[in-house]
């Protein structure tokens, strides 16, 4: 298992190279560059321009300013730089840093939600199979995986501004600065409820159909029909023995749920004003700001890869026969 | 893998299958004749009617009227019925010119009403565009760019993953490391990134197909996969290995042998991500970044909706693209799952 692990994690070394190269590639096909919007002004010093230029080192052919910034991120003396943002003049670590507890906090709170909310329905639709309550859960189930992310979250917005019961977008409130830490929280968890919802809808379909079909393939499991033979309560065949079996396969789900953490909300942060890291990259690659977007795709990237990972290693640690090498 | 029955037929003789079919037929047929079906083109305004409501329709004098409204309140953008006033709609009336199917010079249409009324049937935006008019224009863009996108998927996907599965060594290993390379990127990044390398201001018919390319490409690597499983297990069955046998050409085999054998798994394969097509052009159109005005495009519409106006004011009708777009991937998504129960029943190659 640990040279597994060691050969997979090694994989993500040229996984990361060939995603940073091409998306350097890519932007450098862009027509235009950072410096667009800033000699679009008459009155601007070319001199200053140029000066812009040699600072950001726009001059230089893409491959060669891919290469600096590979050779500031490799850690030689133990810190990597991962540049500098051109629009807000700070560097990309701190700001993805900034951004970055807006997003995980979304993240899981919508997980959670999904979690409590799909496990009993999914639990509920396998025992209750083909009755109505199983066929009305798997509609919506349907419903839910076909709608849009952003028209939920617009329908979200609509419901929040004719209700005036939740605020329309954002993390936190303007007067947040001057509140208590007791105010300051539950500001925080007012702005998170539609967010959470709107994200958890989603994951709640998928997670409550796999449950649904884990549970019916062990009530058809012989050790189901020895409980049931002996005498055993079918609520304690259903619940001792049925559902700690088919949870097992969810906590490779979990897994899966790791590796979008960082990019699962994007649509959903843009259209909510969410200050999270998927509206930081969709205006950084409106802006051509092309270390935030190269910082934030090596850590999408290697959150999907890690979390695919960690599924397979928490599948191995449930499952013994299963062997990867 | 001998079927008495077409794939189509057992679609149809399934409840679900019929349905959905049925609906698919209504829609497809509705974007067909979007220009005879509406009684404005896409970019038609009336800054005198914004935000108009839809109109109600009424029977008077032996003939349908469209009601006529007036502007109460113009901060708030609120019509009131006029009492009793309406308009005649007129039916079969020649209204803009258009070309049926692209061929046919054609005026007519279903129904209009006589300027300076209007017939707003699920009413205006923010410049006096119906609604309505729009939704059916936009239906084309959303019905053809799956069907568009999984012909270049299938190709695609059988050509790389079909190759890759029979001939193995090197082909196989760079094919594979690319699709997991594509795979590790989170996908709606990669759908920026990639639309952003393309400039902005492009023709319509340019913008479609741009898109078209980019999402199958974010899509094409699944395909392959499934493809190369399959091949890879035909790959030493006898036929295959009688043929090679033989002497007959690599790529005849391929062509003859392979192919035939997974085609069925190729078609839904690529079918079932027909939503993903839908659903990604609508986001990209939803952030400026996919069809441009005045074209119409059920996600472009929705991008109006994100207005304060909009929501403050209770312009509900500004919503019904989502609506458009929500039964359109309903209706994929059930297609999908009908047609991958009849053709790997045991979801051995086809999972989600």
């Amino acid at each position: 298992m640990r040279t597994v692990i060691t050969r997979r994690l090694l994989a993500l070394i040229p996984m990361l190279l060939g995603i940073t190269f091409m998306a350097t590639m890519l932007m450098h096909l862009a027509p235009g560059d950072f410096l667009d919007q800033v000699r679009m002004q008459r009155d601007v010093d070319p001199d200053y321009i140029e000066r812009l230029e040699q600072e950001f080192g726009l001059h230089n052919p893409w491959y060669v300013q891919y290469f600096l910034w590979l050779s500031n991120v490799i850690p030689w003396d133990l810190r990597s730089d991962f540049g500098y943002s051109f629009h807000y003049k700070v560097d990309v670590w701190e700001l993805l840093g900034q951004r970055l507890p807006a997003t995980i906090i979304l993240s899981l709170t919508s997980l959670t939600f999904a979690w409590i909310i799909a496990i009993p329905l999914g639990v509920l639709a396998a025992i209750y199979k083909d009755s109505v309550f199983d066929r009305i859960s798997s509609i919506l189930a349907y419903a839910a995986l076909s709608i849009p992310e952003f028209f939920l979250a617009l329908l979200a917005l609509f419901f929040a501004a004719r209700t005036g019961l939740f605020p329309l977008g954002g993390f936190t409130s303007t007067e947040f600065e001057f509140m208590s830490p007791f105010r300051k929280f539950f500001d925080i968890v007012h702005h998170l409820v539609l967010p959470t919802i709107v994200v958890g809808i989603g994951s709640i379909a998928s997670i409550m159909r796999i449950m649904r079909a884990n549970f019916i393939d062990n009530i058809r499991s012989e050790y189901v029909t020895t409980a049931r033979a002996k005498g055993v309560p079918e609520g304690i065949v259903m619940f001792r023995h049925v559902f700690r079996n088919a949870i097992n396969p969810l906590i490779t789900a979990a897994g899966f749920a790791f590796s979008t953490i960082l990019s699962g909300a994007l649509m959903v942060e843009i259209v909510m004003n969410y200050p999270g890291i998927g509206h930081l990259v969709f205006h950084a690659l409106l802006q051509q700001d092309q270390f935030v977007v190269l910082g934030a795709l090596v850590m999408g990237s290697t959150m999907l890869i890690l979390g695919n990972l960690l599924a397979d290693i928490m599948l191995a640690w449930n499952d013994p026969r299963i062997r990867y090498d | 893998m001998t079927r008495e029955k077409g794939i189509f037929r057992q679609v149809l003789e399934r409840p679900l299958g019929l349905a959905v079919l049925s609906l698919l037929a209504v829609f497809y047929l509705v974007a067909l004749f979007a220009d005879f079906l509406s009684p404005y083109e896409t970019s038609d305004q009336d800054l005198q009617k914004t935000y108009h409501p839809p109109t109600s329709v009424f029977w008077k004098d032996g003939g349908l009227h469209v009601q006529r409204y007036e502007l109460a309140e113009p901060q708030e953008m609120v019509y009131r019925k006029i009492e009793g006033e309406g308009a005649p709609i007129r039916f079969f009336a020649s209204g803009y010119e258009y070309r049926l199917f692209g061929l046919i010079p054609a005026e007519r249409h279903l129904f209009l009403v006589d300027e300076p009324d209007r017939i707003y049937l699920l009413g205006s935006d923010e410049t006096g565009r119906d609604n309505f008019s729009r939704l059916l224009y936009g239906s084309r863009i959303s019905l053809s760019i799956g069907l568009v996108g999984i012909s270049i998927i299938m190709v695609f996907g059988f050509m790389a993953g079909g190759l890759a599965g029979y001939f193995g060594g090197i082909w196989d290993g760079v094919t594979m490391r690319f699709i997991e390379l594509v795979m590790a990127i989170p996908g709606l990044y990669l759908l920026l990134v990639l639309r952003s390398t393309f400039p902005d201001h492009l023709s319509p018919a340019q913008i479609f197909f741009l898109i078209v390319l980019i999402l199958s490409f974010l899509a094409w690597g699944g395909t392959a996969r499934i493809i190369r499983g399959m091949t890879l297990s035909l790959r030493n069955r006898q036929f295959v290995l009688a043929a090679e046998v033989l002497g007959q050409s690599s790529w005849k085999i391929v062509w003859k042998h392979i192919l035939p054998n997974v085609f069925s798994y190729l078609v839904v394969a690529a079918s079932l991500s027909i939503p993903g097509f839908i659903l990604g052009e609508a986001a990209l159109s939803f952030l400026g970044l996919g069809i441009q005005e005045p074209s119409a495009s059920w996600g472009l519409m929705l991008s109006q909706a994100q207005d304060m106006k909009v929501f403050m004011l209770n312009f509900w009708w500004l919503l019904l693209p989502g609506a458009a777009i929500f039964v359109t991937v309903i209706a994929f998504n059930v297609l999908g799952d009908v047609l991958r129960d009849i053709v790997d029943p045991k979801q051995k190659f086809l999972s989600r």
